[in-house]
């Protein structure tokens, strides 16, 4: 069996396009070139050089020694928090500010939670000098003051999302509805491996760069290629995607989706997608969400703005589904608290999605030469305020 | 035979009206068809609400969040239109998201709206490979036409598909847009509108998005079977609720 998407985007029973006839050219349009066009060499060579000297890559790989001694077994870090922008968000950018330019487009639109895909595309856009749309909730715009102020300053426009529940999941209905009002000049820079196909699988490949850069940087280190465990939060899931790209096909690389449990599964405030979606259509895609008996999608919640999706993307569905990935939840209160002790103890203030992926050492035990790498897919800058209130700095 | 295909065996223009069940108010459901009926209109399209409507402009969006506040749900408008036919013989159709028909057992629903009578349905987000692969032989059975969309960017070779894969009349979507984003029709749309003419399809089109009032559903029907008006209803029953019904019709044609 494959992890990866088939031919018409499918992982296992979920993915898939199922979008209205509007939306038909521009996704097939990208369908029938997007593979091709990631392949040539030209394409690849300005990508790669663009991750080197304009993102930083490759983002170390960093052992964690007193972190690894607490725990008692043996934790790498992949450094995507030192990314430019401060994420693994701006990978995918990159590549498809690239592809917009290869397919003709003129026009940027994105959807953003937080702001941090918000501020990796506003950037990519500025880098081309091209003309960028930033679509965000009415409540986050007020919530992630900074991030609206930077994607200003890189020149992006930011329009509020204000229909719905005026967050993440309604930005995308207003970038989906923009680019149905623009299906010629526009290309739609989707920010997680959501939504109809092909994006799951595209943003997964330009994520990718992670898991291969991993699998050298071990072989460096431990001389081996395949750690034991590769963990990431999940969201919508593209840093996840990224980490875990290179060893899907692997089976005895084990996979651990973190979710963000909130402030409890069960508790009404959650979005732990997995133990509480069903199968479902949202934003094109068939994969589990969170909605009413009625097919109604509902509002996720947590701490992490990075993480309240009410779905997954299709690949992590399938994960899930196939028993591949071992999926872990986390909630507000033990991801503030592994957060802190990062901090305290390697000297990195990481972002409160990646805080969700530290968290499981708690409770979730290792063996002594385990080799466990944990994608730390963001920095914690943008979070100060949220660590702030939370332990009344 | 079915009600759709009898009323475009007709040799008129088919006006169609859309609604979204449970708005204005929760209850307004039987009274908006029965007045539609009774004011000449042809065909209704009964929507269906979805927090999420990717294709639908803010009026629409509007009134499906509203509707949905209202307590409106699948079970509840079969509840509602259970005796349907009992007062009505105008076609109906049901128009809404996919999503809510999975959850609720696509099969589940279509032996559902045969039994009350419903004659088609329109679900923009159902792909036309996922509906031939899964669902075509389960509309047929219950005698439910599918409709589908085409737009100014869906290809010929596309359209020939979708008029391959039609029975009814193709929802041919006036303008890149969501509903209610546009007002009229210029030159795009009319060299559109011939050629989509010039294609000699076997279905009937009728135009959506876009028609508001007399003029524009003159010009949309000049070289098309009819035109459907959503935004502009859902508009005229949020300014004078459901009373005037035929007086909104009437200013039509």
């Amino acid at each position: 069996m494959s992890y990866h998407a088939d031919e018409k985007g499918y992982y296992g029973e979920f993915g898939g396009a199922f979008i209205p006839e509007m939306l038909y050219p521009n996704c097939e349009e990208l369908r029938q070139n997007y593979i091709q066009i990631m392949e040539e060499p030209s394409f690849k060579q300005e990508f790669q050089q663009l991750l080197k000297d304009y993102v930083g890559r490759p983002t170390p790989l960093y052992f964690a020694k007193r972190l690894s001694e607490k725990f008692n077994t043996k934790i790498y870090l992949k450094r995507e928090d030192l990314c430019h922008t401060g994420a693994h968000k701006v990978n995918n950018t990159i590549g498809q500010i690239l592809m917009a330019k290869k397919l003709g487009k003129h026009r940027i639109i994105a959807e953003t939670g937080a702001g941090q895909h918000g501020v990796a595309t506003a950037t990519v856009c500025a880098l081309m000098g091209i003309e960028c749309v930033v679509y965000m909730g009415e409540i986050d715009i007020a919530r992630q003051a900074p991030n609206v102020a930077r994607m200003k300053m890189l020149g992006a426009e930011v329009r509020a999302a204000k229909s719905g529940s005026k967050t993440l999941k309604d930005a995308t209905n207003e970038a989906i509805r923009d680019w149905i009002n623009n299906p010629v000049d526009t290309h739609y820079i989707i920010g997680s491996v959501v939504g109809p196909h092909p994006y799951p699988d595209m943003v997964a490949r330009f994520q990718s760069v992670i898991s291969e850069e991993i699998k050298s940087q071990l072989l460096e280190k431990e001389d081996r290629e395949n750690p034991d465990y590769v963990v990431a939060c999940v969201g919508g899931g593209s840093n996840a995607a990224g980490a875990f790209y290179h060893y899907l096909d692997t089976p005895e690389v084990g996979i651990i989706a973190v979710e963000a449990a909130g402030k409890g599964i069960h508790s009404g405030e959650s979005a732990a997608t997995s133990a509480l979606g069903k199968v479902g259509i949202i934003h094109g895609s068939k994969t589990l969400l969170m909605q009413t008996a009625d097919g109604q999608i509902t509002e996720p919640y947590s701490i992490s703005a990075g993480l309240d999706y009410p779905g997954v993307g299709p690949m992590h569905a399938h994960l899930y589904k196939s028993g591949r990935g071992e999926f872990i939840s986390i909630t507000d209160d033990e991801a503030m608290q592994a957060g802190l002790e990062l901090c305290k103890l390697e000297g990195i203030i990481p972002a409160i999605e990646s805080s969700h992926a530290l968290a499981i050492f708690e409770d979730r035990k290792f063996k002594e030469d385990d080799v466990v790498v944990v994608n730390l897919s963001g920095r914690g800058d943008k979070d100060l305020q949220n660590y702030i209130d939370y332990f009344k700095l | 035979m079915n009600r759709i295909k009898q009323k475009l065996s007709e040799d008129k223009k088919i006006l169609s009206i859309y609604f979204t069940a449970g708005y204005p108010k929760l209850d307004d459901t039987v009274q908006i068809i029965q007045d539609l009926e009774k004011s000449g209109v042809d065909l209704i399209e009964i929507g269906l609400p979805f927090s999420d409507p990717l294709a639908d402009g803010p009026t629409i969006q509007e009134s499906s969040t509203a509707a949905l506040k209202n307590g409106m749900h699948t079970e509840l408008l079969f509840e509602q239109i259970k005796d349907i036919r009992k007062s009505v013989s105008i076609p109906l159709i049901l128009m809404g998201y996919f999503n809510p028909v999975l959850q609720y057992g696509v099969e589940k629903f279509c032996q559902k709206c045969e039994e009350i009578g419903i004659d088609g349905l329109i679900l923009p987000d159902l792909p036309l490979d996922v509906y031939q692969e899964e669902y075509e032989a389960l509309f047929k059975k219950h005698r439910l036409i599918n409709v589908f969309l085409i737009t100014p960017q869906t290809s010929d070779e596309r359209i020939k598909a979708i008029d391959d894969a039609s029975e009814g009349f193709i929802y041919m979507v006036s303008s890149a847009s969501t509903t209610g984003a546009k007002s009229g029709f210029g030159e795009e749309q009319s060299s559109y509108f011939q050629r989509i003419s010039n294609m000699q399809l076997k279905n009937p089109q009728i135009v959506g998005f876009g028609i508001s009032n007399a003029e524009t559903f003159n010009q949309a029907t000049e070289k098309t079977k009819g035109a459907i008006i959503g935004s502009a209803f859902i508009k005229h029953l949020t300014e004078n609720g459901v009373d005037s019904i035929g007086g909104f019709v009437s200013q039509i044609r």
